[in-house]
Order: C-alpha cells, then sequence, then structure tokens
C-alpha cells in the first residue's frame, strides 16, 4: 500500500503514511470512544443485543432509498445503529449507506439547533438571538396574516425542500390552505428539464417517479446490452433499499454495461472497460452520431416508428409539419433544418469520442437481442436538458426496443408506486405555480413574471412578488439552488421578501437567511411513519420511535405548525384535535385497509416495518402491446419524435438570446455548454452527488467528511497544465464566483473537465471576500433558467482552475 | 482451531465505505480512526488523439480491509509486552488493553496499515467484532455491506464455497508477508499484489488526516 508512490509495495511507504496520519489525527484531540457513551455499567452491547431497546426509523433524506435503521438505544439513547437484517441476506434488505450509518453523529451533534431564533445580523450572516416559542409562533402568525392581508395569497410560498420524508411532514400547506392557499411550485430539482421535456415523447403523464414510463432495474437481468447515460446507482442511490445492488445483480446475469460519464463513476470502479468517457453536456450529440450510423445502416425499426411514433421520417409526419424536411430522419442526415450530417466524425469533437468508437457501440445496439437504455437525472441537469434526455430516449426508440422483455424507454429505472398515505394538506384554491427555480426570480420581481417569458403556469402572470417564504427541512435558499452570490444580494432588501422562516436541525447555509429559526427534532426523536422510498422495486412501511428525546427545546414539526396554527385561531382546524401519533395510527389503519394485505396497527407497531417484493416491470408494455386500447397521452396517441405541441407552444415563448427549444429532439449545447470556454474559463464543470452527501445532508457530520474528502476531479493532463498536484487546494472561478477547494488529481475524469461533488457546506465571508472555502459548487453556479423548463440546468459551466 | 476470516467481493465492491462507517458507529470511533479502510486503487493514463479525442486506460477499483487475522501476525511477533493474542477458537488477533504499552511495534510491523494508536496511546483494531462473533451474529460490516461484497466464516470454507480468490490484490502486499485471513474475488481491474501501474488515490482518508 505504498501511498502515491506507486512503487513496490513495502512495508516501509505503507507505515510512512500511517504514522503521519496518526500524528495529525492526536493533534486532532479527539478521544476514542468520545463521542457518545456507551452504558455505563460496561455492558457490552452488539452481540448482547438482548440488553438494548431497539428501536425503528428510517434514513429520510432524499437519496430515494428511505432505508432502514435499527436504533440499539440505552437509558434513552441512542447507541449505535443496525440496519434491515430481516430475511435472507441474498434477497430484499433495505440496509443504510454510509450516512444512514452514520446518522447517530448527526443526531447527537453539538451542533444541533437547540431554541427558536430571530435574526439580529443581515440575511446571510448567522448572526440570532433566541426568543421563546411564543414569540416565535406570535411572529410568524402575525407575519404570515399581514402578508395575505397586504398581498393576498400568491405572497406566499413554500420553497422546494426535500430533507425529510414522512407521512407527517412538510404540513405548511395544511395551514397554508385554511388560509386561502399560497403559490403553487412544480418541478423540482432533481429532473426539472426531463419533466418539461419528456411529456412530449411519451405523453403527459410521463414523469420521472413511476412505473409505467421505466422498466425495473432488474428486468435489465434480460437485456444483453444495458447502455447508461449519466447513471450511477452507485453515486447517487447507494443503499441497500436502492437499486445499486439490483445493479450488481444485472451485471453477474451477464449484460454488456456501457455506463456514458464525464467521470469513472463508481458504478463502474472495478470494471473500466464499461467506461465511455463523454464531455459533459454532449450526450445529444453521441446519440445523434449512433442514430445516423443506425439508419445509414438500415438498422432501425422502420416497422416499430411507423406502427408506434410521429415524426422518424415524412411517412409520419403530422399534417402541419409535413414537406418541410422537418422529420427526424433529416436532421440526423444532414437534409434537416441545419443541413448537418450527424456522423461519428462531426461527434467526435463535440464528445470527445472517437469516431471507430461511436461506430462499434452503433454496431453493438443493432445487434443486440434486448436493449435496455437508461438515463440518470444528470444530464438532463443541463441548460440543454429538455433536448438531452428526450434525444436520450431516442436509441430504444429507433431500434424498437421498448415494451418487451429486458429493455427500457431510456428513462431512468422505475419506482414503485407507495402503499402509504400521508397527513392531509387540504385544497389550494391559488392555481398560480412557478417552476420551483423560479423563487428567487419570483422574490426579486414577481410582479414582472409572465407565462411566456417565466413559465408561469395557472396565470398569465403573477400578481404579486414573494413576500413571505416557509423553507422546512431543505436547503434551496442557498447552498442547493445556484449563484449563492446573488442569492445574498437580493435577499438583502427586506421591502421584498419580507420574511424568511426556516425550520431545520442545525445551522445550515440557507438557515443562516432566516427572520425566524426554529430548532426541529430528527424524526428518530419522534413517532416516525413512512413508506419505502422510490428507488428499488419493493413496497415497505416503517414505523417507530421516539428513540430519544430531541435536544434543548427542539420540538416536532407537527407541534411547530399546531403552534402557530393556535395563534391564527385555527388550531383546532390545523390538528382535527389529533396528536401527530394519532394521525400516523389513523393514516396507517386507512392505508392498510386499502391495501389488504399490509400487517394490524398492533402488528406493525410491534415489528415496526413490513416489506414485500414487487415484480419487475417493463416500461410502456401496455402501450406497445395494444397502442389502440392504450394510447400514450400526446395528441397523437403515440410516441412523439416530432412533437406538433412543442413547436406549436415554443412559437408562443419569449426565450432569452441563445436559448433553443425545437419540436425533435435536437443537440444544442445551450448556454454554457459545448463551445462556450473562454480563455478566462477554459474548462468545463459539473456537479455529481457524493458518497458523503444526499445534497447537502449529512455534510456537517465530520466523521463523514473524513473518510470522503470534498475533491475537485481534474484529469492529470489539465492539473499538469496549471501545475496542481494531487491534493493541493485550489481555487475554482467561474462567471459568478469563486470557491476554494482541494484536487482530486485523477485519470478518471475526461480531459477538458472537472468535477465538483455537489452539496458541500458553502463556507464564506459574504460582507467581505464571498469566496468560499467549502467547496459549495452552488457559489459557481450561474442563475439562468433553461429554455423550456425554466430549471436548472447548473452542470452547464465553465470555470477555471487555479492552484490556490 | 478454526480460523475465521473474511471474504470480499471486490466486482461488486463501489467503494461506498457503508462498511467503514458501520464499524466506526458501532465502535464508537472519532472521526480519525477507522478500524475498517476502503483503498482506491487507481491508475491510467490518457492519450491525445489529436482534434481534442482522447482514449484511455484508466482503470480504478476498491479495496476494503479490516484487520485479516493474519496466520503469522506480524504484529503479534513483534508487540514488546505480550499484548497481542491469537483467540485459539477462532483465530482472531487481539490487543489486550491491560497489557499494551503502547509503544506502537504493532502500528510499524503491520503490513496492511491496521492498528493505530489512540489519544491515550493504546494500539486498537478490528477485533472481528468478536462479541457479535460470540453470539453467532456477523461482524458489524458484513451486515452492513449494500451490495453484500463482504462475508465471514471459517477462511477455509470460504475459500470453498467461492472459486478463484485471492489473499492480495494491490495495493495489499504480498500475502507471503503474513499469511493474512481474507479471500478476495478479484474484479476485472485487480493488479497483483506489487503493482506499480496504479497508486493509492485517497492517501488521506486512509491515514485520517483531518478533513
Amino acid at each position: 500500500m505504498a501511498m502515491n508512490e506507486a512503487a513496490t509495495l513495502s512495508r516501509r511507504t505503507f507505515v510512512k503514511g500511517s504514522l503521519a496520519g496518526l500524528a495529525l489525527a492526536g493533534a486532532a484531540g479527539s478521544a476514542l470512544y468520545g463521542c457518545a457513551p456507551k452504558s455505563e455499567d460496561g455492558a457490552k452491547d452488539g452481540g448482547a443485543a438482548a440488553a438494548d431497546e431497539i428501536v425503528y426509523s428510517q434514513c429520510v433524506v432524499n437519496c430515494g432509498g428511505s432505508c432502514l435503521l435499527r436504533w440499539h438505544v440505552q437509558d434513552g439513547k441512542i447507541v449505535y445503529a443496525e440496519t434491515d437484517n430481516v430475511g435472507d441476506a441474498a434477497g430484499l434488505q433495505a440496509r443504510a449507506c454510509l450516512r444512514g450509518r452514520t446518522i447517530r453523529r448527526w443526531i447527537n451533534s453539538p451542533d444541533r439547533l437547540m431554541k427558536p431564533m430571530k435574526r439580529e445580523g443581515k440575511r446571510g450572516e448567522g448572526k440570532f438571538k433566541e426568543i421563546s416559542w411564543d414569540e416565535a409562533y406570535q411572529g410568524i402568525a402575525d407575519a404570515l396574516k399581514n402578508t395575505i392581508d397586504q398581498y393576498g395569497n400568491e405572497a406566499v410560498y413554500m420553497n422546494y425542500g426535500s430533507g425529510v420524508s414522512s407521512a407527517t411532514s412538510r404540513l405548511f400547506p395544511r395551514l397554508a390552505n385554511l388560509m386561502g392557499g399560497y403559490l403553487k411550485s412544480y418541478a423540482d430539482y432533481s429532473t426539472n428539464m426531463m419533466q418539461s421535456g419528456m411529456p412530449y415523447t411519451y405523453g403527459d403523464k410521463c414523469n420521472p417517479y413511476d412505473s409505467v414510463y421505466a422498466s425495473s432495474m432488474s428486468e435489465a437481468e434480460k437485456s444483453d446490452l444495458v447502455i447508461m447515460f449519466g447513471n450511477s446507482p452507485a453515486d447517487t442511490r447507494m443503499g441497500g433499499a436502492n437499486i445499486v445492488y439490483d445493479f450488481a445483480k444485472v451485471r453477474e446475469a451477464g449484460a454488456k454495461i456501457v455506463n456514458i460519464d464525464y467521470r469513472l463513476n463508481e458504478t463502474s470502479s472495478g470494471h473500466p472497460d464499461e467506461w465511455l468517457p463523454i464531455r459533459t453536456g454532449t450526450d445529444a450529440a453521441l446519440v445523434n452520431a449512433i442514430a445516423h450510423e443506425l439508419i445509414a445502416n438500415d438498422q432501425v425499426d422502420k416497422e416499430f416508428l411507423d406502427k408506434y411514433c410521429v415524426g422518424y421520417d415524412e411517412d409520419t409526419m403530422p399534417e402541419s409539419a409535413k414537406g418541410q424536411n422537418k422529420s427526424y430522419k433529416d436532421y440526423i442526415m444532414g437534409t434537416g433544418y441545419d443541413m448537418v450530417e450527424k456522423t461519428p466524425e462531426w461527434a467526435a469533437p463535440i464528445t470527445q469520442i472517437p469516431a471507430d468508437r461511436i461506430r462499434q457501440l452503433a454496431a453493438d445496439i443493432a445487434a443486440a437481442k434486448a436493449l435496455f437504455v437508461v438515463q440518470g437525472w444528470g444530464p438532463q441537469r443541463h441548460n440543454n436538458g429538455e433536448n438531452t434526455s428526450r434525444a436520450i430516449c431516442m436509441l430504444p426508440i429507433l431500434t424498437g426496443m421498448i415494451g418487451k422483455p429486458g429493455t427500457n424507454t431510456g428513462m431512468r429505472e422505475a419506482e414503485p408506486g407507495g402503499i402509504l398515505g400521508s397527513m392531509p394538506k387540504g385544497e389550494n384554491p391559488v392555481k398560480t405555480a412557478i417552476n420551483c427555480y423560479q423563487w428567487l426570480n419570483a422574490a426579486d420581481h414577481g410582479e414582472q413574471m409572465t407565462a411566456a417569458k417565466d413559465g408561469v403556469r395557472g396565470a398569465d402572470k403573477l400578481s404579486t412578488g414573494i413576500k413571505f417564504l416557509w423553507n422546512y427541512g431543505g436547503n434551496c435558499i442557498s447552498n442547493q439552488h445556484s449563484d449563492i452570490n446573488l442569492v445574498y444580494d437580493v435577499l438583502q432588501d427586506e421591502s421584498k421578501l419580507e420574511c424568511i422562516v426556516v425550520i431545520d436541525t442545525v445551522m445550515t447555509d440557507s438557515a443562516k437567511y432566516a427572520d425566524y429559526l426554529l430548532p426541529d427534532a430528527m424524526r428518530a426523536e419522534q413517532m416516525h411513519m413512512a413508506a419505502n422510498g422510490y428507488a428499488e422495486y419493493y413496497n415497505g412501511v416503517v414505523v417507530g420511535g421516539p428513540a430519544q428525546d430531541a435536544p434543548g427545546d427542539a420540538q416536532k414539526e407537527y407541534d411547530i405548525v399546531s403552534g402557530i396554527a393556535d395563534k391564527l385561531g385555527l388550531k383546532d382546524d390545523f390538528t382535527e384535535g389529533k396528536t401527530q401519533e394519532q394521525w400516523i395510527e389513523e393514516i396507517y389503519k386507512k392505508s392498510a385497509e386499502k391495501d389488504g394485505n399490509m400487517p394490524s396497527w398492533d402488528e406493525i407497531k410491534a415489528q415496526g416495518h413490513y416489506k414485500r417484493e414487487l415484480e419487475p416491470v417493463i416500461g410502456l408494455a401496455d402501450f406497445v402491446a395494444d397502442p389502440a386500447k392504450n394510447p400514450l397521452e400526446t395528441p397523437s396517441g403515440k410516441i412523439e419524435i416530432y412533437a406538433e405541441r412543442l413547436a406549436e407552444n415554443a412559437a408562443k415563448l419569449e426565450l432569452a438570446e441563445g436559448d433553443v427549444v425545437t419540436p425533435i429532439p435536437v443537440f444544442d449545447p445551450g448556454y454554457l455548454g459545448y463551445g462556450s470556454t473562454t480563455d478566462e474559463f477554459p474548462l468545463y464543470a459539473s456537479g455529481f452527488h457524493y458518497k458523503s452527501r444526499t445534497h447537502s445532508s449529512y455534510g456537517g457530520v465530520e466523521e463523514l467528511n473524513q473518510a470522503c474528502r470534498q475533491q475537485i476531479w481534474i484529469n492529470d493532463l489539465d492539473a499538469q497544465e496549471r501545475g496542481i498536484g494531487n491534493g493541493d487546494k485550489c481555487s475554482v472561478k467561474s462567471p459568478v464566483g469563486e470557491m476554494l477547494i482541494e484536487a482530486k488529481v485523477t485519470p478518471r475524469i475526461i480531459p477538458g473537465t472537472v468535477g465538483i461533488p455537489q452539496g458541500a457546506w458553502h463556507d464564506a465571508d459574504m460582507a467581505g471576500d464571498r469566496i468560499d472555502k467549502g467547496g459549495c459548487i452552488n457559489t459557481i453556479t450561474p442563475y439562468h433558467p433553461s429554455p423550456l423548463a425554466k430549471g436548472n440546468g447548473v452542470h452547464s459551466l465553465i470555470v477555471q482552475v487555479a492552484k490556490a | 482451531m478454526a480460523q475465521y476470516g473474511f471474504y470480499f467481493d471486490s466486482t461488486r465492491c463501489t467503494g461506498c465505505k457503508t462498511c467503514e462507517m458501520a464499524c466506526k458507529d458501532y465502535k464508537d470511533l472519532p472521526a480519525t480512526i477507522a478500524f475498517r479502510k476502503v483503498y482506491d486503487y487507481e491508475g491510467g493514463s490518457w492519450t491525445d488523439a489529436g482534434d481534442g479525442i482522447y482514449t484511455t486506460d484508466t482503470f480504478a477499483y476498491h479495496v476494503s480491509l479490516a484487520c485479516n487475522h493474519c496466520a503469522m501476525p506480524a504484529c503479534m511477533a513483534k508487540c514488546p509486552s505480550g499484548a497481542i493474542e491469537k483467540d485459539g477458537k477462532t483465530g482472531l488477533v487481539h490487543i489486550d488493553q491491560e497489557k499494551c504499552t503502547g509503544v506502537g511495534a504493532c502500528v510499524t510491523s503491520c503490513p496492511y496499515n491496521v492498528p493505530v494508536l489512540d489519544d491515550a496511546k493504546k494500539a486498537q483494531k478490528c477485533d472481528g467484532c468478536a462479541d457479535r462473533v460470540a453470539e453467532g451474529l456477523n461482524p458489524i460490516c458484513v451486515d452492513a455491506c449494500p451490495v453484500r461484497a463482504l462475508e465471514w466464516g471459517d477462511i477455509e470454507e470460504l475459500r470453498a464455497a467461492h472459486t478463484g480468490t485471492v489473499a492480495g490484490i494491490a495495493p495489499m502486499p504480498s500475502p507471503d508477508e503474513t499469511t493474512p485471513s481474507i479471500a478476495i474475488n478479484p474484479c476485472p481491474a485487480a493488479k497483483e499484489p506489487g503493482d506499480t501501474t496504479g497508486a493509492i488515490a485517497n492517501e488521506k482518508e486512509v491515514t485520517n488526516v483531518p478533513a
């Protein structure tokens, strides 16, 4: 284990590294066994588990897993966690990943918020004074009431956040709806462009979170060729309740795997031959060249295209577009609007993939008996993401590899439906909605935002800017939004967004912008109930807790919202006279009755969790089996390669200069995409999900930050040019900001692009130089809503990197 | 005497470190001490094929290592105070905290970077979760792995159950040194012990340098 010396593995070099580390470890002063003492009587736990109380709960952050935690509790304190150990180890077990196994450090952290607080300094400065719960409830109730009285309900907004999933979480809508409603939001930061683009191809009901428009990962066991675009379960969905284990079994079933990514991601670590490196944001160019080869070699499934699709060639173009060379085939073969033939030689310099490698991949696709194409959510998180998501789906469409065993639609894998209800939110009388990414614009100049220019839905324009913002268990005010420096500037004007309420467990960067900051109890500190996550293909429920008491004056979200409702004279309406525990029991019983197979309430309380496996599904199987009986929700009822509706809608849009919306899925680089680098910013940059965090959740856990260092990935060639060595501290600058981060100099990333793990906690002197020392990528991502979705295409980014 | 040990399937390991963190949680270890560590071994280079197009032979894989409970433990041989013992029934190697004098001979002699000295100058390391094993359970890391890349048991039985295993891949040293009780299913990228084409890419992480 010669540390970085690539030498013979002598004991001496290994030990040298070890000793260096230990010296520093000692300097850090952490006492062994110092974090949370186990029982005083010295009884060893673990094996002697009978002595411990076992309490069931879940990791409730948003990777999709919702993995199981079996708390071992002694004297009212969590001492350690086990995870799902029920059933055969080789079978379905919702095993928590490294994050879930570290959540005790978060729960018992000295950094937990303990008291309700009111802002004292500037927004973003993080200065607060303690207040009583009564003062907090009254102040927030007054602000909410005044906002509605003065500006109307459209001025009230709940910011996007996904850090807590529970049957009784995110309760603000229920209160706001009792007061006449609030400005709604649509889409999310995960799949924003895909949610906007894909319905034009597969129909209105197509979304990334269901089991109709995609196949489950296990279905790929029947495939002979699995092609992944920006899809790395081992980086994004790592727990045992996620598909990372399903994927391992797919590989072992024998399919050839092609993993297309700008990084050699962890899904293909150990299997580097699976990696096809590509320049970030150019997936659609690769698809174009593959399509060219399939068409040129007469390898498309013309029968499928004629029967199930619209717009492949003139044969199926809608009347409005016939005879105008607007078909997909025209575009690919060089007779379309740009008159450019999309050959592998055309794609090679764009994608950085050699033309012969593209030809080989096209030949493999043509030869596949069951092609499983699946995209993650990274490719669409670009400013050309609406087109990219649709373009990737062209591979199964062109080959007719949809709706059949071992195939997929090109979407990310299917997700099971839930079997559990949640606390009813009531009806929102306000119909106006903004894209969740547009909240900052709506706070800044909402009254100028329109449907045509800004994607306002349900109305032609907004009647007011956002004046009251509620932010629960989320970090999308700053850390997980974009252009944090802009956020800071916009929010300084307190005449615009007048009141910000943040509820969280620790001082996140978003929390620093709160006018009222309220300490939340972790779900382990209250009765918690939630279903399985939205990843691996099974159904389940967990009920349990509290495992221990919340620290200080931290309160359950349910009690916080009830307290505010009380000041508004709405407590009885909000609670209906029930405690959270009573709601959970009622929700469970109703769900169990509807489901018919779930255990009784007494049984689930005793056993803590329930799960049942589901059979794999094949995406669009019903449509392919009988398209007349099961048409898609497109105007034609078919797969719309050319979306006439999109052509019509695009004509009504007021697009920013350079933005493009097209009825067929083309390769357009998009804002800060391919070709946008400059002498000042000569590198492309992209964020990626990192093992130590789910977004920014767990970002404050020291143990994870040590074991998984926050590092920018930079290719040896780019690093050499800049005199950067592995482990060096670097400055990364974009057109909007600068941050400091350690370098991982590695061949695992394509030259010309750097990769930054997203979600690290922003750490800058905002009144001073604003240089982020935390390595938070949203310090440097510009705020430029994408053309069609108006979403967060933040992986389109250009930077310069220098040794700091 | 039985000899217990770990089976590690490097074809499945994604380097997620759930094993490492589950251990840290159960053993209540601070950020800078880990009894199980995951090594990222990487190598390869890029060739400019002109026109901005590149080719590469990059490889990367992970090795998750706790104590290998060696048949011939170097730590035990070098300990001047006789504090390191090998259990007669299980073959597990453990450090007697009463006898340990903290001279660190085990730290420098172990070829696998396993024992560490804590702030109290006592040597610490993976004990194979002897308490759990005594109860008929697996070490906590084994039951934690999301992709079931770890197994535990009599090492000879594990070797019989999994054909084609080896007792070392780079960056591990040759198993000849201490006869480690480990059976590894090598991934396609795996290199032989002594390989010089790659390097440990996460040195600071595995030497417990604070972030």
